[in-house]
């Protein structure tokens, strides 16, 4: 199908972008810096004077798998607090707000107390307890700052720009853009969110939490069916629980266990901190240094876990929604530190990427049942071992088992016969271009810079990685398909529509033009 | 420019090494420099002698070429009995290939150098772009040109849109903030308004190949189109390259802009049913204003404070002091050549419908109330300002600045005159337009939920209208092709 001159004209794009790629490599080796404070915090600048501002990303290496038992959703629910301000942003007195606010500890502890009592609960007496818990709350909030989010008024109304955070099942982030004349002022501001956080408001925060778990879960169709999923496919391991938490966990746990959390893991030795933009390191960093020393040394906290065992069959979680159908499955595999990480990365492009991708041109361009399919590593996360997912959409009219039937198809054909050299190079090519197309931001280099470092203890990966897919053989792809897309390794995650109410219809749903 | 802040940061390492310069203890201590003065380099516009407008900038960072052709005349110019036509052209003009390659040829021939082309339809414009690596530029540049003026249109591609299409449609029902936003537009523009209208099975089954080779033998003349590149290239050398590629093309007909109706629904409560949900999705919505309106300014001060972002009166009230909500927001609308619309919007539990729908309500009435403050009108001012550079930071958003002002007839220097308009802002023009813009008795409510599990009933508020959004049935052509329906 494709003539001699495109091979020859491939080869050529290959040598000419390498060149270019490892001009790239060379240039960011002389604009990083990087240095472990004495505290144990990495700090790295990378210097890319385009325009007066700077983008930051501040790494921890937390996530919700370090939510405790019963208190899921807790490493969320921190994120959310660090915008609450400090002892000194938020507040009116100090002082006399920490006194306040261990009352409503203290409080809120006795209702809790008494609401979870297996037997003799008195429910006049917890009516009494709910109440005193809400009146010390009213008696803390009088000491807060009369601007309810003093931090972020402080960062917008300096110029602050797309101020955010997020918080997965393997770490926790956060990041905004200023102009480069407030570095001192993120300085200050960053490190004093991390060396003195207040827990004030927190009950209100978690109501706020608690809409955000019925927003992307509960009121979404494709929220639940991947909340069951995932829970389907993990016995042992915490990528079983969500990461916004299970909405008894969040009626439950408290302030105390917030700060808990806090103290345990925010400590320098599990942070990162990465800035990118017109900045000169020689100046940049004895100010980071400054601000960022003030937070203690703390020992690095243990963070082991259980290993997911084998799967010894397959697992199914059908969903009858009142909306329209969606398939979905998972197959075990290694975690990101994998010798066959790079593998999988090749998997995921030959079977998604573009329109010359193998799921694209069966699914929807062939045999015409689907309007989006494709395959990635990552659910939930990639720290720990995890899954390796294939998805569907399908269009009007056919159902899900045919999208089984055709990804295991493509499966099947990437277990048995070899990819071809073109899509080993289209791969190789891809690889290279998607790593320059994202050194071209403040932001996507810090998160970038800052996550590689953090896995791998060395920033240089995010370019190795890509030197790792350029080694990727076809047997490898073979070997991989083999070993991980097994009927026993895999879970099944679908959504089978049923009217509104009352059980699934038995015979099959209506079709086409029913009311 | 950088020599400036190297002098301050300079100092500021002297101190440091010297150990005598202090940490702030707060956060008004810290000291703040002047931003050194900033001037992002500027695209070169051409005109071609056929209209053809082009924006050159030039961006050497990274050894990439990315290019846009923006196309005058989009989907609120379709008639209503093939809406839709605009996204089957947007994906088919692409897909269907050209004269002389298919478009799985296309798909294999740039996927080999990681390049992309693509289509779109929008509602006032169509777009073709192009991104490669530098040296691919003679190839993939090739694909663009023969795409924009020797498409094809294959019929297996529309087939391929069109269930893409259908699939849409069928699953435009099952997610609730998705019913919101689109049943609010409706009640802002009239559901008849190509501003709010949706595509149906009927209509997008009413788009033929005719009708896709027909709009773009209206539209796609040279001087219609907007190009603009940007990337590592030489400013001559691809000045040169375009005036070769389309100096011969021949001018077409101006493509002609009607006017669009807008007839907003009727003032009212409306409910959309929605029994597999516990929160309710809530928007207060009418009618907002363009960009031109010289109210602009004062509407950006005013939208910063009220509903935009962690500081606003919004974010602070309905969910944070009050915990109503994860996602709460709103202000005056402003488009482009068209009003936008006015709306506050927040989720709650389904228990809190109707106190959260009073939340907002109070918040409208406390504009007059307790107008926006000095203070509120200071911070939202700094936030406008002092973001400002990150309005053109990058090459390529500077490029996408100018050709949104040369699309939409605005001065090409309105950038350099905004901050100076902003700062004029005063308390009495935030206060003013809030009056002028803001009517409550104008604006409907629309609740997406659960209602069995309503704090109260929706009728607590006054009549409320329940709108039907079952999704009409396809024609019996492709009546085998429909989704499942409740």
């Amino acid at each position: 199908m494709k003539s001699r001159s495109v091979f020859r004209a491939t080869i050529v794009v290959l040598f000419v972008s390498a060149v270019a790629f490892s001009q790239d490599l060379a240039s960011f080796e002389k604009h990083i810096t990087v240095k472990k404070l004495d505290n144990g915090l990495t700090v790295i600048i990378c210097e890319r004077p385009e325009a007066p501002v700077f983008s930051f990303f501040t790494h921890v290496d937390a996530g919700s798998t370090q939510d405790p038992m019963g208190k899921t959703g807790l490493a969320h629910m921190f994120e959310h607090m660090a915008f609450k301000g400090t002892d000194k942003i938020g507040t009116r007195d100090y002082a006399g707000e920490k006194v306040a606010l261990a009352k409503v500890e203290e409080a809120y502890s006795a209702f809790i107390a008494e609401r979870d009592k297996d037997v003799n609960r008195d429910e006049q007496k917890l009516k009494q307890l709910e109440q005193a818990w809400k009146d010390a709350i009213t008696a803390a909030d009088k000491f807060s700052s009369p601007f309810i989010n003093e931090f972020g008024k402080i960062v917008e109304s300096e110029g602050g720009e797309d101020m955010n955070a997020f918080t997965n099942y393997d770490e926790t982030g956060y990041n905004y853009s200023f102009p480069v004349n407030r570095l001192e002022l993120w300085a200050y501001l960053e490190s004093e969110r991390f060396l003195h956080p207040v827990m004030r408001q927190f009950y209100k925060e978690r109501d706020v939490v608690i809409e955000e778990r019925r927003m992307r879960t509960d009121s979404n169709p494709i929220g639940r069916l991947i909340e069951q999923f995932t829970t389907a496919s993990f016995a042992a391991h915490p990528y079983h629980r969500p990461t916004v938490g299970w909405m008894w966990d969040l009626n439950s746990f408290s302030a105390t266990d917030a700060q808990n959390f806090f103290d345990k893991y925010y400590v320098p030795a599990n942070m990162i901190v990465t800035v990118v933009g017109d900045l000169k390191a020689s100046e940049t960093m004895p100010i980071i240094e400054k601000y960022f020393s003030r937070i203690p040394a703390r020992p690095k906290p243990d963070e082991a876990t259980t290993v997911e065992p084998p799967q010894k069959s397959e697992r199914r979680v059908v969903l009858h929604e009142q909306s329209q159908p969606i398939y979905l499955e998972g197959y075990h595999r290694p975690d990101y530190r994998s010798p066959d990480d790079a593998i999988y990365d090749a998997i995921t492009d030959l079977m998604s990427s573009g329109r010359t991708s193998r799921l694209y041109r069966a699914l929807v361009r062939d045999k015409q049942i689907a309007s989006d399919s494709a395959g990635f590593s990552g659910l939930p996360g990639n720290k720990y071992p995890h899954l390796f997912a294939f998805y569907a959409v399908p269009i009007p009219g056919h159902k899900p088992d045919e999208m089984a039937g055709a990804i295991h198809a493509e499966i099947e054909r990437l277990k048995k016969e070899d990819i071809s050299d073109e899509e080993l190079r289209m791969i190789k090519t891809r690889a290279k271009a998607n790593l320059i197309r994202s050194l071209g931001s403040n932001e996507g280099l810090a998160n970038n810079l800052g996550l590689f470092q953090a896995r791998y203890d060395d920033w240089r990966e995010l370019f190795r990685s890509v030197e790792r897919i350029d080694k990727v053989t076809k047997a490898d792809i073979r070997r991989v398909a083999n070993k991980t897309f097994v009927a026993d390794n895999r879970t099944v995650g679908i959504i089978e529509f049923a009217p509104p109410s009352g059980p699934p219809p038995a015979a099959a749903a209506p079709q086409g033009g029913a009311q | 420019m950088k020599r400036a802040i190297s002098a301050v940061f300079a100092l500021v390492v002297l101190f440091g090494s010297a150990q005598v310069w202090p940490q702030a203890a707060t956060w008004e201590q810290v000291p703040i420099p002047a931003l050194p003065a900033f001037h992002p380099p500027q695209p070169k516009r051409i005109v071609l002698p056929n209209g053809m407008v082009v924006f050159l900038q030039e961006d050497h960072e990274l050894p990439l070429i990315d290019g846009v052709a923006r196309i005058r005349g989009g989907g609120r110019t379709v008639p209503a009995n093939k809406s839709g036509l605009i996204d089957v052209y947007g994906e088919v003009w692409r897909t269907g290939g050209t004269k002389s390659q298919t478009g799985d040829q296309l798909d294999d021939f740039l996927e080999q150098r990681a390049a992309r082309v693509e289509t779109g339809g929008g509602g006032d414009s169509t777009t073709i772009s192009w991104s490669c690596l530098k040296d691919d530029l003679d190839e993939v540049f090739k694909v663009f040109v023969d795409l924009l003026q020797n498409p094809e249109f294959r019929a297996d591609k529309i087939v391929i849109a069109q269930k893409g299409l259908y699939d849409g449609i069928s699953r435009r029902n099952d997610n609730p903030a998705g019913i919101a936003g689109r049943e609010a537009t409706k009640l802002a523009y009239g559901a008849d308004s190509p501003y709010a209208r949706e595509p149906e099975y009927a209509t997008v089954a009413a788009v033929t190949r005719e009708d896709l080779v027909s709009w773009h033998h209206t539209y796609v003349h040279p001087n219609n189109i907007i190009l603009g590149v940007v990337g590592d290239f030489d400013s001559a050398a691809m000045e040169a390259r375009l005036r070769q590629a389309f100096g011969s093309w021949a001018k077409g007909p101006a493509a002609k802009d009607p006017d669009v109706p807008i007839t907003p629904a009727k003032p009212g409560n409306y409910l959309v049913e929605k029994t597999d949900v516990n929160q309710s999705n809530i928007y207060l919505v009418g009618l907002g204003t363009t960009r031109k309106d010289p109210n602009y300014y004062a509407i950006s001060v005013f939208n910063e404070a009220f509903g935009g972002g962690f500081s606003s009166r919004l974010f602070g009230d309905i969910r944070s002091t009050k915990g109503l909500a994860y996602a709460v927001g709103g202000g005056i609308g402003t488009s482009w050549d068209h009003p936008g619309m006015l709306r506050l919007i927040m989720s709650t539990k389904s228990q809190t419908t109707i106190e959260s729908i009073h939340a907002l309500d109070d918040e409208l009435a406390d504009l007059a109330r307790k107008p926006i403050t000095d203070e509120e009108i200071k911070r939202a001012k700094d936030s406008i300002l002092n973001s400002f550079i990150f309005r053109f930071d990058s090459p390529g958003k500077v490029l996408q600045e100018k050709m949104a002002y040369e699309f939409y007839g605005y001065p090409l220097d309105y950038l350099e005159k905004y901050q100076a308009a902003i700062e004029k802002v005063t308390k009495e023009d935030v206060a003013r337009v809030a009056a002028k813009y803001i009517h409550r008795d104008q604006m409907s409510v629309l609740v997406v939920g659960n209602s069995s599990e309503f704090d109260k009933p929706v009728s607590s508020l006054g009549a409320v209208n329940k709108l039907d959004i079952t999704i009409p049935a396809p024609p019996p052509g492709i009546a085998g092709d429909a989704g499942d329906q409740p």
